[in-house]
């Protein structure tokens, strides 16, 4: 996946390498300023079975900084942030793969190197019993949920430092 | 065989009136027999259903998720316009500005439309505010959701959008709108069950070029509908997904 540009990114961020569940690394820029969930939109994507984008809509381009042409085609990963850990992605990919519906609260990393809250649900899109892809549509999260996930989430992360 | 035609009870009865108008409009457009049947409430409906007693059926998304995957429905048509959004709305003299202004222990009133109740409670998470904390009062009709915030007996009301905006201007004047949802993706659909499936090629040549036919234009202006257009499967299977994020579990 691409690097993060830092033409592209606000003032103040800080760079860092995330390597991915495929092996390869990215460089990003995080910039400690959250950008507030647009109210009453439904953020919606789709993948195919891999976790690449297929589809997206306005909201979603919107929030996320890319253009839609930069996003068709690419890994979802390219909204990872660090701050989530790798066992609540493992927990949703078991999930979906499963052939069952998964949410939870998601921080998401944007162009720019702001960040984004949202309360994502991840379905499998089966058709005639055959899992064909994936859909997440992402509503905007109470404050006190994100909380609460933000500080398990920092525990989280410390047992993966350490393990 | 006569044709069995409903709509999901969601809609009050002054919109009733124009699908009995559409029905006769159908059965001389079609010259099948046709029967527009009216059940009072989801129990009703579903068990018609069951029993095998509708053929044709103007449903909203919630039900449209039961009919496709559970019973082999076939989506024919959808509105060429609308989308189903929402509007949460709160009483003028209230000092509620925002959602989150709102607080778990309110009265909610609404109609019993699942995809507006649906919609209207995920707007309300962002006050950590759901079903088991809160009490959904159910009303015949929007107007009457607007009455009960007006007397304060609700504290937040939710309206289909395209209703909110029909209602008077003195009512409107009376409500402080919260939110309205952007989603675009939503909205009811003309299903039509396997065993009719026959009628497909004509029903969907009808229904498309609704406004060229004769007297489309008045009957699609009693029915509030700006036309229709053809879905393909996967748009409606695309919207299933959609609903099932949606609900809750
Ligand atoms: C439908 C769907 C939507 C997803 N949405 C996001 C998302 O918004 N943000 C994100 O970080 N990961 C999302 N993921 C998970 C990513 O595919 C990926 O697993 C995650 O970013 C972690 O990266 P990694 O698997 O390379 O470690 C989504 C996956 C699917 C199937």
């Amino acid at each position: 996946m691409n690097d993060m540009q830092p033409n592209d990114v606000a003032p103040n961020c800080t760079e860092q390498r995330i390597r991915l569940y495929d092996g390869s690394e990215r460089r990003i820029f995080l910039c400690d300023e959250e950008v507030p969930y647009p109210d009453g939109k439904l953020i919606v994507s789709s993948t195919d079975t891999e976790g690449v984008i297929t589809h997206c809509n306005d909201s979603f381009v919107d929030m996320s900084g890319y253009s839609e042409a930069e996003l068709i085609g690419q890994p979802h990963s390219i909204l990872r942030h660090p701050d989530i850990p790798k066992a609540a992605f493992a927990d949703m990919w078991n999930t979906v793969q499963g052939g069952e519906k998964w949410a939870g609260y998601i921080k998401n990393l944007r162009k720019d190197g702001r960040y984004y809250w949202v309360y994502a649900t991840v379905v499998p899109n089966k058709r005639a019993g055959v899992i064909k892809g994936f859909t997440s549509v992402r509503r905007k999260p109470s404050r006190d949920r994100v909380n609460e996930a933000q500080a398990l989430y920092v525990e989280m992360k410390k047992a993966e430092v350490n393990s | 065989m006569k044709l069995k035609l409903t709509v999901s009870p969601d809609f009050p009865p002054e919109k009733l009136a124009g699908w009995h108008i559409f029905n006769t409009w159908l059965q001389r457009q079609t010259g099948l027999a046709s029967h527009f049947d009216v059940y009072e409430s989801y129990e009703e409906l579903h068990s018609a259903i069951d029993a095998e007693s509708v053929d044709l059926i103007y449903a909203n998304a919630y039900d449209s998720a039961n009919l496709v995957r559970d019973k082999g429905f076939i989506p024919l048509a959808r509105p060429a316009q609308q989308a189903d959004e929402v509007v949460i709305a709160t009483s003028i003299e209230s000092n509620v500005e925002k959602i989150e202004d709102l607080a778990p222990g309110i009265n909610i009133a609404t109609t019993a439309d699942p995809d507006v109740r649906t919609i209207g409670m995920i707007m309300l998470e962002p006050a950590n505010i759901d079903s088991a904390n809160s009490q959904l009062q159910s009303f015949g009709s929007y107007p009457l959701v607007a009455k009960s915030l007006m007397k304060k007996e609700s504290q937040a009301g939710f309206f289909l959008a395209d209703a909110y905006d029909r209602l008077s201007k003195l009512i409107q004047s009376q409500l402080r709108p919260l939110v309205r949802s952007h989603i675009q993706l939503i909205s009811h659909s003309f299903l039509l069950s396997p065993r009719a499936i026959a009628h497909k090629d004509t029903l969907q040549e009808l229904l498309r070029n609704m406004a060229e036919k004769e007297n489309g234009p008045r009957v699609l202006d009693d029915l509030d509908s700006k036309g229709w257009r053809i879905p393909d499967q996967e748009e409606v299977e695309f919207m299933i997904d959609l609903m099932s994020t949606l609900v809750s579990d």
